[in-house]
């Protein structure tokens, strides 16, 4: 029990120390794509040390939500690294503590704190943005409900692992139609819920157009480090429960070879499948351009068709 | 060895199929008539790769000739006919003109796959039918009826027709599940009809946009004479 307790761990280790290195591959290849050399892989590592060094500036009509709000957006990412599948096949120790909802409700938890603290911040675009992402928001929810509806369907358990060692049971479920539908509907998802390019643009400096950013633009120092790092973890923890949980299944240390070097075999492994993940991002994001505002709901229904569609074909074709 | 290797060509068919149903979906909700456009080829070629697929697994010949044409005439001839004959500029058209809006026609895009889906599968459920019909038949179904509400919302005689050769490989997708042994002769004949039918309304097309320099066909409502 105790070496399940320090695997868990070093997840949650996996995703704190490899999210930022996430994000430095993401710019560069889009810099590559764009034919320039851009900044180094590491460049979000000298960033984070250099927030964490600098003097934090807080307003002083700013409430202890401001102030709280970084670290709620820290954290949140690292408890859904506890419950889900990032290096191992077996449940760990804090597998069965929530489910996928589980994993929505934090992060969602997450969210709602960063849109307070935009709100309290006083600066004109917090609001704005938290608001829009509140919109952005209320249209994927259904979505991720249906996606959930379907996998607990399907495995019979909304245990992320639970669900994803059902894929490696049954091959046949796994070329199903719904399930591409549905790995294509939670795709969509993870654009609109991560803020990527048809409906935010992530490296955007226009405050207008913002929707992600805009709610972080008042922090600085520790705060903005703790923000920028949050924000590095919920995409890593999304890739993560979309890569192992629902389309690549395998490449993890399986229940036969419980050593510490199976599970450390694992990382790097996980990491080009992310690379690869990544790559595909990128063509998204270089050949979408950014929706207009009112035309987000069109790619959320379009993602909300494809998972009910999905649903339908699961349950009438079985 | 025979069984597995069947039984993954048959996964990978299904892999297509659920491809095949998402191009549908994206020509309801694509609004820029260049994406229906490539929409429509990739929708070919997975029909294609569907065909070869269920050919190789059935080990039949005639699905392998119908994979074979479809990739000649779908994917090549006819969008090559319809980048020649209608003006580049109608390639240009961000925003097609539509009788609703794309939330509106996705909410009945969903529908109406689920009728192809209930309605079908409950129709099969009596009959011994082979897997492979079963994932093949609905979706072919729901496509030919997306393509039909794409045809009926949509103002643009480009967009009209793209949606109609969806349809039309809708109801080859659901044909080659059925009819594993389509006497090629059939295939052929529908290889001719479809680019002919294509080149007539790609002709009318630059036509209409000659004369009014737009394509937008739902507003053509009054017959003028003089």
């Amino acid at each position: 029990m105790l070496v399940h307790i320090g695997y868990n761990l070093l997840q949650v280790a996996v995703v704190i120390g490899f999210a930022p290195l996430v994000e430095g591959v993401l710019a560069r290849l889009k810099e590559l794509v764009q034919s320039k050399r851009g900044p180094s892989i590491f460049q979000p590592y000298r960033d984070l040390a250099k927030l964490l060094c600098k003097d934090e500036i807080v307003s002083r009509r700013s409430s202890w939500i401001f102030r709280t709000a970084p670290y709620v957006a820290f954290t949140a990412p690292v408890f859904v690294a506890l419950l889900i599948p990032v290096l191992t096949r077996y449940p760990l120790f804090f597998a069965f503590m929530g489910d996928m909802l589980g994993v929505g409700f934090v992060l969602a938890f997450g969210g709602f704190f960063v849109a307070l603290a935009a709100v309290d911040s006083g600066n004109p675009y917090g609001p704005m943005g938290a608001s829009r992402t509140r919109m952005v928001g209320f249209l994927t929810e259904p979505v991720f409900l249906i996606v959930f509806m379907i996998i607990s369907l399907v495995a019979g358990s909304t245990i992320p692992y639970i669900v994803q060692s059902e894929w490696i049971r049954s091959p046949a479920a796994f070329f199903a139609p719904w399930h591409v539908l549905l790995v294509i509907a939670f795709l969509l998802l993870i654009l609109a819920e991560d803020g990527r390019l048809p409906v935010d643009s992530a490296s955007g400096h226009f405050e207008l157009a913002m929707i992600e950013k805009s709610k972080s633009l008042e922090y600085s120092g520790r705060g903005a480090a703790l923000m920028k790092w949050g924000g590095a973890m919920k995409l890593f923890v999304l890739m993560v429960v979309f890569l192992n949980v629902l389309v690549t299944p395998w490449g993890l240390a399986g229940p036969a070879d419980t050593s510490l070097a199976g599970v450390l075999l694992a990382v790097p492994l996980v990491l080009l499948k992310m690379l690869i993940f990544l790559v595909v991002l990128v063509v998204i994001e270089s050949s979408l351009a950014k929706l207009r505002l009112f035309r987000i709901s069109e790619f959320t229904g379009a993602a909300f068709v494809i998972a009910v569609v999905a649903m339908v074909s699961r349950l009438f074709a079985a | 060895m025979q069984a597995p290797s069947t039984s993954l060509l048959l996964s990978i068919e299904a892999l297509a199929s659920g491809l095949f149903l998402l191009t549908a979906l994206g020509t309801v909700a694509a609004r820029q008539l260049l994406t229906c456009f490539h929409l429509f080829v990739w929708q070919s070629i997975l029909l294609s790769a569907s065909a070869a697929l269920l050919g190789l697994a059935l080990s039949s010949p005639h699905l392998l000739a119908v994979a074979a044409i479809t990739l000649a005439t779908k994917t090549m001839l006819i969008p090559w006919l319809l980048r020649k004959t209608v003006h580049d500029e109608v390639y240009r058209i961000r925003e097609i003109d539509q009788v609703l809006n794309i939330p509106t026609s996705l909410l009945l895009a969903l529908v109406l796959a689920g009728v192809g889906y209930v309605f079908f599968v409950e129709m099969l459920r009596g009959i011994a039918v082979p897997a492979y019909a079963l994932v093949n038949l609905p979706i072919g179904v729901a496509v030919l009826l997306l393509g039909a509400l794409t045809l009926t919302v949509r103002r643009e005689a480009v967009a009209q027709l793209l949606a109609l050769l969806v349809a039309e490989n809708g109801v080859f997708f659901a044909g080659i599940a059925i009819v594993p042994n389509l006497p090629a002769i059939a295939e052929l004949a529908a290889a001719v009809d479809v680019p002919v039918y294509t080149l007539v309304v790609g002709l009318l097309t630059r036509r209409i946009h000659s004369e009014l320099g737009t394509t937008m066909v739902g507003r053509l409502t009054a017959l003028r004479e003089d």
